[in-house]
């Protein structure tokens, strides 16, 4: 085991704002931006790389930040939930899941969002099938899954032209 | 969930990787993508001392064509595979990387770190046994590159050293008249398979087989290739028949074990299905035919 704690400096943009710090090498990326930056919109649900809760994006790409570890994400841009509204108007992917209720208890609502503003990022007009395999990686346990398909339906519709 | 502390070691080149590990000895391990190591680190199933993380070793992330091989970079991520026009020539492979857990996951993981682990439910073992494939290793003495049926040996047991590591995997673009299909079974996207099939079919003609790969994953302890199937197929016309004869005989060579994910029982007559399926899918490509084939829930 080590003798002495390690440090490791890092320097990480989360949604636009860059943040140089030391972290231990075990710190999480799920971690830092929950405890070490307070955003805690970033959930950790099976903490096993199951639910993709804690789904945010690494340099435009989503991964579950429960199983990356911050020090990963030295030199890299991150995007959270926090940085899909701007000037507290709603991202439209947000907006489509408020109106068509895309979400019940809302605990798996930040990482449903960040893997669909991914899906819509590659492919702007998903078919059915290429929507279930885009949030394949993300668990809800209440709303049936129904009004969420109806929800990004939606936001691909509104993002149409953007 | 924190893994036990460890020190964390960041290697610039692939040099320097194999210095640092043969300096921290059999107590560092790597980090590739981590989508396997992070979570067993997590549930403390390993707590290495050292991590040497290779992800910011420059150019090691590529997919190239080179004469009859497809070249690609040790940490090459499972979605850089499934976005890539060369690797998706290859239907068997766009196949496996696009169906490897979900797009998180294949966002992170690697193939080179998918190989290097040989966990017997990993999906690219059977699907790049098929296609004939060789694996480059990097140690202290410069690179060797290994047949990829010699460099698995066992459950998470691979012939590189300690102090070696994964730089490249080759794998062989089928010739003319070939296709094939990887399909795997599961609960969810995120799970491991219950049962996985890779098939590749070489055709004579449109009906009769010149060479015929089949190979299963996630029922034995490394990747098992059903020679009694395969020689059903060799020199044979492909029908209901031999196809049904050669998942029978797949069906037997399978050695699951009951888990979580099934029974043994219920693998083996999964194994059958999948091979049936898979041997279709791949016949149809062989003769053209542009088959869509994905990972199977359940």
């Amino acid at each position: 085991m080590p003798e002495e704690l390690q440090m490791v400096p890092i320097t990480v943009t989360v949604n636009g704002q860059r943040h140089s710090l030391s972290v231990e090498p075990r710190l999480l990326l799920v971690s830092l931006l929950r405890e070490t930056l307070g955003l805690t919109g970033t959930h950790i649900g099976c903490d096993t790389t199951y639910c993709g809760a804690c789904t945010v994006l690494l340099n435009g790409r989503s991964v579950k930040s429960c199983t990356v570890f911050a020090v990963q994400a030295d030199q890299g841009e991150v995007r959270t939930v926090e940085g899909l509204a701007e000037d507290s108007k709603l991202h439209p992917v947000q907006q489509a899941f408020l109106e068509s209720h895309g979400l019940q208890c809302g605990y798996c609502t930040p990482g449903f969002l960040m893997s669909v503003c991914q899906l819509l990022d590659k492919n702007p007009d998903p078919d059915e099938k290429a929507i279930r395999k885009g949030i394949a990686g993300n668990t809800c346990r209440c709303t049936g899954y129904q009004n969420i398909f109806k929800a990004i339906h939606a936001a691909a519709e509104s993002m149409k032209g953007r | 969930m924190y893994p036990r502390a460890f020190r964390y070691h960041r290697a610039a080149s692939l040099p320097e990787a194999v210095s640092m590990l043969t300096d921290l000895g059999e107590e560092a391990r790597l980090l590739a993508g981590g989508q396997s190591l992070i979570p067993l680190m997590k549930l403390r199933l390993a707590s290495p001392a050292h991590l040497v993380d290779l992800n910011f070793v420059p150019g090691l992330e590529y997919v190239r064509e080179l004469g009859n091989e497809l070249r690609v970079g040790a940490l090459t991520r499972h979605a850089q595979i499934e976005e890539s026009q060369e690797a998706s020539r290859i239907p068997i492979v766009h196949d496996c990387a696009a169906g490897i857990a979900d797009i998180q996951v294949r966002n992170r993981g690697t193939l080179g770190g998918s190989l290097a682990e040989a966990d017997p439910t990993g999906d690219w073992a059977p699907v790049l046994l098929v296609l004939g494939t060789e694996v480059v290793c990097q140690g202290t003495g410069g690179e060797r590159t290994v047949k990829l049926e010699d460099f698995l040996v066992d459950a998470f047991v691979t012939t590189l050293a300690p102090n070696e590591l994964v730089k490249e995997i080759r794998i062989a673009k089928p010739p003319k008249k070939s296709g094939g299909a990887y399909i795997a079974a599961k609960r969810s996207a995120p799970v491991y398979a219950s049962a996985g099939v890779a098939v590749q079919l070489t055709m004579e003609d449109s009906n009769v087989c010149r060479e015929a790969g089949i190979a299963l994953g996630a029922v034995g302890l490394t990747a098992i290739r059903p020679r009694e199937a395969e020689q059903v197929l060799r020199g044979k016309a492909v029908d209901a028949k031999s196809i049904e004869a050669a998942a029978e005989a797949a069906m037997h060579a399978a050695d699951p074990q009951s888990d979580m994910r099934g029974s043994a029982e219920y693998k083996r007559v999964l194994v059958r299905a999948l091979v049936k399926r898979a041997l279709d899918a791949a016949l149809r490509r062989s003769r053209g035919e542009r088959v869509e084939v994905s990972h199977l829930y359940a």
